[in-house]
């Protein structure tokens, strides 16, 4: 479902498969366990494995987005494809969420 | 020449979040004889993804419940897929399709089902009454492919 990479205050979250309802709602059940660790700052996911996403990965996002900036964090999305990047234009994640392409990353 | 039905399929499932990615899959199984680019099998696979979803989250609300798919395209390459429940159905529609809104708050719902169907699909219905359920009927012109149409004997 997602593999997760922990720098300093980075979290790097790889998500793959199918982001619907059903796989956004297990997601969030493990990913709000690793945002309980306070170091955590930065949330960066990296859609860039992902199969098929619909609008519950926006949910996904924006409900992480919510939480981290609570405590002065930040979300980012890595590498969406042409389809992904218009569903997080459309609803206006970008508005409050980074976007990362491949050459910018650090 | 009149407009004919080229293929028609129904299909009914449990309102359960696994048969989200089933349904995905039927609707591709069915629109492959029309040979569709990869864009579009993605667009509509989207919007049932949507359609599907409201279905189970909002129509039903977890509780026990039937999706139906159904779907037909025609001679003039139009696709339909009606997504049908009878769930718990919509007092007012217009505002329900309006972004960002959802009744599903602390869920992570988005609020953007109806949009992405919108802007997936050619032309979205919806008929939807308090107690009774909701059907969203989803339609898209595929660009019909010669080899897509019926073979004569």
């Amino acid at each position: 479902m997602f593999s997760y990479d922990l720098r300093r205050s980075t979290l790097t979250v790889y998500l793959s498969g199918e982001l619907d309802h059903r796989m956004a709602a297990g997601v969030r059940q493990e990913l709000d366990r690793l945002l309980d660790d306070m170091r955590v700052r930065r949330l960066v996911f990296d859609v860039s494995r992902l199969e098929f996403m619909d609008s519950s990965g926006i949910g996904l996002i924006i409900g992480r987005y919510k939480r981290l900036s609570r405590r002065g964090g930040s979300v980012a999305v890595a590498d969406p494809d042409r389809r992904i990047d218009r569903l997080f234009q459309m609803s206006g994640v970008y508005q409050v969420v980074e976007k990362l392409c491949a050459e910018g990353r650090a | 020449m009149s407009v004919r039905i080229l293929n028609e399929m129904r299909l009914d499932f449990p309102a359960i979040a696994e048969n989200e990615g089933f349904a995905r899959v039927v609707v591709s199984g069915f629109m492959l004889p029309l040979n569709p680019t990869v864009e579009t099998l993605a667009d509509v696979k989207t919007a049932v993804s949507e359609a599907v979803t409201n279905a189970i989250i909002h129509g039903y609300g977890g509780e026990r419940g039937t999706v139906r798919l159904h779907g037909v395209y025609t001679t003039e390459g139009l696709l339909y897929i009606d997504v049908i429940d009878k769930g718990r159905g919509m007092a007012d529609v217009e505002r329900a399709r309006q972004p960002f809104f959802t009744t599903a708050e602390g869920e992570d719902r988005s609020g953007m089902g109806f949009t992405v169907m919108e802007s997936f699909m050619d032309q979205v219905e919806v008929k939807s009454a308090v107690g009774e359920g909701t059907t969203v009927r989803l339609i898209k012109r595929v660009e019909l492919r010669d080899e897509a149409l019926p073979r004569r004997a």
